[in-house]
């Protein structure tokens, strides 16, 4: 049965895609060995910071394009019940289309897009205008990219290598999954 | 299209609690105001608890440096070509081999390196030599009142009056924590003034000119303050 819409997928490769083109030009500029290896630290600060700023304007257009689609979508993730707050409490509780896990994991992972692209924003223009340098910005930057890394492992392992819940990533490529596991996974959601 | 509309929920709660809603906005809220108090929680937490300093800093895996470099490619260190070349308002222009730059007499410091984009690397334990004792050969002439440093990556250059670059700690430094400084960190020998940020150490030196008075240097021409003082310049405490 279908758990993802086409345009739930795209946001999410969108992302995705975005992520690490921006993890691996951000590493060039922040690991010494790999600023080695590269140098040119002119060209790859504008290749990140225009990354940068093409994910965002991807994420945005993806968004006008899923309208209200995606502000439906955007409801479901926000809503948390009894039983989402029971899971949490580590109880056996039926979950929705999105297990309480999922819905944390999605509101900090839109606030962080925020924060990288503001803290990304005061990195490029604070080196240009001191009115938009502050001491932090940089320890505001790096530290989300530890923690997202934090997150990005966990998500990998549920999707890629946890054997119970590996078929998920079906669903976010082919749009589908197993009717016997959604009733298992997510008793809750009862698709039309 | 009708396989585009997302499946629903399939549950309708009519008092939904939006937390998720509430964990996004304070997520943001929380990392928007850090621009103000990450700095000083950060230092505080590398700086006085020093067990956890201890712990973190060998995970990091930068060691807390970044390299900075303006052009295609880090320049080489080559023992047998490299000289420090003294000339300018001078007596006696001079130039030093690596050998007999490292024969000078030797200094150590320990002393914080502070990036002016708002990283800093706590108690760098730097080996090298002081400014007179290089200058002391070639007899810097009166009229000097200021020095200026070439690297060897071009056009990188910047300038201190003669009273900054005599400040106590301010050095040259062929060493860096018990080895000799690496090619990333301007081998074989950087200026070291950790009273100003960063751009101010000018990497890869080779050519110290003795000058009238200071002029724009590479950053400074891209409008970054000439007296690059930590915390009291480039917009910093002002």
């Amino acid at each position: 049965m279908r758990r993802f819409s086409r345009v739930e997928r795209l946001l999410h490769w969108v992302n995705a895609l975005g992520f690490f083109f921006l993890l691996a030009t951000g590493l060039i500029l922040y690991l010494p060995s790999l600023s080695m290896l590269v140098s040119r630290r002119q060209t790859v600060q504008s290749i990140h910071f225009w990354g940068g700023v093409g994910w965002l304007g991807a994420l945005a257009a993806v968004i006008v394009l899923g309208g209200r689609r995606l502000l439906t979508t955007a409801r479901e993730l926000e809503s948390f019940d009894d039983d989402d707050l029971s899971w949490l409490r580590r109880r056996r509780a039926p979950q929705g289309r999105f297990n309480a896990g999922q819905k944390i994991n999605a509101a900090l992972t839109a606030a962080f897009t925020v924060l990288f692209g503001v803290s990304g924003l005061l990195l490029w223009f604070g080196e240009q205008d001191t009115r938009y340098r502050f001491a932090s910005t940089v320890i505001l930057h790096d530290g989300l990219m530890y923690v997202s890394l934090l997150l990005l492992a966990g998500h990998l392992y549920l999707a890629l290598i946890h054997p119970a819940t590996r078929h998920s990533l079906r669903g976010m490529t082919l749009g589908d999954v197993r009717t016997e596991w959604a009733a298992q996974h997510h008793a809750k959601w009862k698709p039309q | 299209m009708e396989m585009d509309s997302p499946p629903l929920a399939g549950e309708q709660d009519p008092h939904p609690r939006r937390y998720g809603r509430g964990v996004f906005l304070a997520t943001v809220a929380g990392g928007l105001s850090s621009l103000f108090w990450g700095k000083a929680a950060w230092d505080h937490v590398t700086g006085f608890v020093s067990p956890v300093a201890s712990a973190v800093a060998p995970i990091l895996p930068t060691g807390g440096w970044r390299i900075y470099t303006i052009s295609g490619h880090m320049p080489v260190f080559d023992p047998a070509t490299w000289r420090l070349k003294i000339g300018g308002l001078v007596e006696e222009p001079t130039s030093l081999t690596y050998e007999q730059l490292r024969a000078l007499p030797r200094v150590e410091q320990v002393s914080d390196f502070h990036c002016v984009t708002g990283w800093s690397v706590k108690n760098v334990h730097w080996a090298g030599v002081r400014m007179h004792d290089v200058l002391a050969q070639a007899r810097p002439q009166s009229s000097g009142h200021a020095l200026e440093f070439i690297s060897m990556e071009q056009p990188y250059i910047d300038y201190l009056t003669l009273p900054q670059a005599s400040l106590r700690d301010v050095m040259l430094a062929y060493e860096m924590d018990g080895k000799p400084l690496k090619q990333e960190h301007g081998a074989p020998v950087r200026l070291v003034i950790p009273e100003m940020y960063g751009y101010k150490n000018v990497k890869w030196l080779e050519q110290i000119n003795v000058v009238q008075k200071t002029t724009a240097g590479y950053w400074e021409n891209l409008g970054y303050d000439r007296d690059a003082w930590v915390g009291r310049s480039n917009g910093y405490g002002t």
